[in-house]
């Protein structure tokens, strides 16, 4: 395909992609929505100061924080066009993305193991689902770094490959930004009010 | 095993088997169709794999034209009760089967009617009338139409397992609670929309894209045509609010499988949030189906009176005022759920205003007809049809808007008239409009005009019959949704009449469907061989009809306005310059995407638990599988184009 092509290629897809994170914008919005307006329904159960341990969420954000600067520096090392670093820092991303979702997942379990499910309170339905909406495209960005780390390892860095790669940093970046909104207004709020 | 799926879910009583039956019956019928004639192979590599926009867009309007038909009986039925049921009679229906059709009605029409015409006709049209070869992603609209498939059938299925919800078109909790709804009902409702929803949404996304980066060089926004703006707008509302469809659905699904408390009426949950957000979803998605109606509209008169259309700006502000508008006015849907005062009185003021651009295009239409020569085709009779039902209804509108009236005839058949009033009269009549319009781009003949126009004028006047009498029963007190009332209040006559006016309609959908028999009999008599059938204005009508698959042998360049129309008069005669053009292989992976969602979503109805990873694994490693295979496309040589342009001059 000629080079005109691929780049309006490269452009509608990427325009594409960012209507969809604008898509995934609304959804997170009603989701925050949906938290504002419960926050204080527990129902008799614990609320967010119970419950929640700011050093423990500070540790996941750093660790969020890093994958996304490790995912910047791997986009660049695709457009230098060096695929074992690309590779590499596509592994460390990775890594890091799978310690956060390990962590929230031990969160949720500790939660539900003390008696405090979704089912105990409006409150609780209502951060399990924003947080676990979150952590669900964290994991779906795990599966793509899995794809894109194999489609790179064979094809190299082609043109279209990068394409996609970029998609997936917008989409890594755009989970960062979504959790630093997390990290506010259900953690940090939630604990010291 | 199969969860709460049981041999009892295929029990009902007669009226429903009957229903059951008859479906059963239809597929089977279909099926053996296909084997008799060896047409399997045909409709798999023809149309089920095409990633074809125009193929796509007849599909869309196929399964809607069948849904049509089904929405319509479940009107009859409903029309037939009330008309029947008063004082000692109880009708023909329990109370329960009427709220399910009730219920499916809405359902149907909205999601698998309208929309599917919808996104139907925005096929057909929009690649050709911006100059473009096709969508910008052809597989994802694919994807899209067969998740509008999965979601039609997970809805019709409720007929026959199970049952379907009897909350109402919008489910509202706590009714649609566990608590309160414990069947399958509800969560065939959710789930059937929900799919559905996620094909609207992705192909809102492709549709904004195409317009914006795949138009012919030359076109700027403002030399757009107005079909193409009224879709822009539409599909900017449904980037924004089929997200919020999504979110609320999967927080009542959550509810209801999950134990969670949004919208429960214990532990804490919030029903009136659920109101608040599906009306800000819901709201929007009014507009969403009636912009396109405008812009088909917009065509039709201008191409009928062959003028340019008046007031071209104003036209494009007043679409694009009112889709902003239409974002700020969705609590007028529950003025009487206790806003308070001030909250109202703005919910309401911003209603009325949203009448003001729409006034402004109902003037604007009529300018263009003044001092034009209006041909008195059928599009142009679902136009006259059109304006002044819709002017009524948007008169009701008003008064609806002011809080203190919304007060009295909330709930009421005042509101039933007068949304049918918009629905009816501006959705439904433009659609029928623009597919009679568009008919001979597709498929290279016109529709028989006389048949077309004596089914428009049994659409209008059975829809006056029909909803007029429901004004007056709403002014009089009569609440919806009643499937008995006393005789004393004096009701029935205006019902009977109601109960008229649905039969009407029904000769005129027998008018529709004889003008289809009929002009494909006669086929060879009304075909378009000159690819610009009505005089048409815009680049849609400058290639062959019907269109070649990959639209235009080669990209227009466009200079003004109603690019066509100037290019026909400029006799400028070019040769052409062919260039090699790359168009989708043909792909059945998205109707594999959508068979495991429906199989997915079927499984989470029925609790059949151990299903439901391996359709979501299966979907997942579909996408992935697509996604990472970049042969997708196959190459037309320039000196193929030229020979296919030969042998369509040849004809």
């Amino acid at each position: 395909m000629s080079q005109e092509l691929a780049k309006q290629a490269d452009d509608k897809t990427l325009f594409g992609f960012w209507v969809y994170i604008l898509t995934d914008c609304v959804v997170f919005a009603c989701l925050f929505a949906t938290f504002a307006v419960l926050r204080f329904n527990t129902f008799g159960g614990p609320g967010a100061e119970e419950l929640f341990s700011l050093p423990f969420v500070f540790v996941e954000t750093m660790l969020l924080l890093t994958s996304s600067f490790v995912c910047g520096l791997a986009i660049l090392a695709a457009r230098a066009k060096n695929k074992k670093q690309t590779l590499i820092l596509l592994a460390v991303t990775f890594v890091l993305g799978l310690a956060f979702v390990g962590m929230e997942i031990s969160e949720f379990s500790n939660l539900v193991h003390e008696g405090n499910s979704w089912q105990r309170s409006a409150f609780l339905s209502s951060f399990f689902t924003l947080v676990g909406t979150h952590g669900l495209h964290i994991t779906v960005g795990l599966v793509w770094i899995l794809t894109m780390g194999w489609l790179i390892y064979r094809r190299g860095l082609e043109r279209n490959i990068i394409r996609k790669l970029l998609l997936f940093s917008l989409f890594w970046h755009f989970l960062d930004i979504v959790w630093i909104f997390i990290f506010t207004i259900v953690y940090l709020l939630g604990a010291t009010l | 095993m199969f969860g709460r799926l049981t041999v009892e879910a295929l029990i009902h009583d007669p009226i429903v088997t009957g229903a059951q039956v008859t479906m059963v019956l239809g597929a089977l019928f279909v099926i053996g169709l296909l084997f008799y004639t060896k047409r399997w192979k045909w409709l798999w590599k023809e149309w089920l794999t095409s990633l074809d926009p125009k193929k796509i867009g007849v599909m869309y309007i196929i399964v809607a034209l069948i849904m049509l038909i089904r929405g319509f009986a479940d009107a009859g039925m409903m029309r037939l009760q009330q008309a029947l049921a008063a004082g000692d009679a109880h009708g023909f229906l329990t109370s329960d089967h009427f709220q399910q059709i009730f219920t499916a009605h809405g359902t149907i029409m909205i999601f698998f009617v309208a929309m599917g015409l919808m996104f139907g006709l925005i096929n057909l049209v929009i690649p050709l009338q911006i100059g473009s070869r096709d969508v910008a992603f052809p597989f994802l609209n694919s994807v899209s139409f067969w998740l509008f498939v999965a979601g039609m059938i997970l809805v019709n299925l409720s007929l026959v397992l199970g049952e379907m919800a009897a909350t109402g078109w919008l489910a509202y909790p706590p009714l649609s609670e566990l608590a309160y709804s414990p069947g399958v009902g509800v969560d065939y409702w959710i789930w059937s929309i929900q799919i559905a929803g996620i094909g609207s949404l992705l192909s809102g996304v492709n549709f904004l894209v195409t317009i914006i980066k795949m138009r012919a060089p030359g076109m700027t926004l403002m030399k757009m045509p107005l079909f193409t703006w009224s879709v822009l707008n539409a599909m900017l509302l449904v980037i924004f609010a089929f997200p919020i469809l999504t979110v609320t659905l999967a927080l009542l699904a959550l509810d209801r499988t999950m134990g969670m408390h949004f919208f429960t009426s214990t532990a804490g949950g919030n029903p009136m949030m659920y109101i608040n957000l599906i009306w800000a979803w819901g709201h929007p998605e009014v507009y969403i189906l009636v912009l396109p109606a405008f812009g088909i509209f917009s065509e039709v008169v201008s191409t009928f009176t062959g003028k340019r259309l008046f007031g071209y700006k104003s036209m494009v502000f007043a679409l694009c005022a009112i889709a902003v508008l239409s974002y700020l006015v969705w609590l007028h849907h529950f003025f009487t759920m206790g806003a308070g005062g001030n909250v109202n009185a703005f919910f309401g003021i911003m209603t009325a205003v949203i009448a003001v651009p729409t006034g402004v295009k109902v003037f604007n239409w009529l300018f263009t007809m003044r001092r034009g020569r209006i041909h008195f085709t059928s599009p142009m009779i679902w136009f006259f049809g059109f304006v002044t039902t819709f002017t009524i209804g948007g008169a009701t509108g008003v008064l609806l808007s002011v809080p203190a009236i919304d007060f009295q005839v909330h709930n009421s058949l005042f509101l039933v008239a007068h949304f049918h009033n918009m629905i009816i009269g501006g959705v439904v009549f433009g659609y029928f409009a623009g597919l009679t319009y568009w008919f001979p781009k597709i498929f290279g003949f016109k529709l028989n005009e006389r048949l077309g126009k004596y089914g428009a004028y049994s659409w209008i006047i059975g829809f006056l019959f029909a909803f007029i009498p429901l004004y007056i029963l709403g002014l009089m007190g009569a609440t919806r949704r009643l499937d008995h009332y006393d005789a004393s209040i004096g009701w029935q006559g205006l019902f009977v009449v109601a109960g008229i006016g649905v039969m009407i309609i029904g000769v005129g959908v027998l008018f529709q469907v004889l003008q289809l028999v009929v002009s494909i009999r006669d086929r060879k008599k009304n075909i378009d061989t000159t690819g610009d059938p009505w005089d048409g204005r815009t680049l849609e009508w400058s290639t062959a009809s019907p269109a070649p698959h990959y639209n235009f042998t080669i990209t227009p360049e466009i200079t003004s306005r109603d690019a066509w129309w100037e290019q026909k008069h400029s006799k400028v005669t070019e040769t052409p310059k062919y260039r090699d053009i790359y168009m989708p292989k043909n792909s059945g992976m998205g109707l594999f995407i959508a068979a495991f969602s429906f199989l997915g979503s079927f499984a989470v109805i029925w609790h059949i638990w151990w299903l439901v990873p391996i359709s979501v694994l299966a979907v997942i490693a579909l996408v992935i599988y697509r996604t990472t295979n970049d042969d997708s496309e196959y190459r037309i040589s320039a000196a193929k184009l030229a020979k296919l342009e030969e042998r369509e001059v040849g004809t």
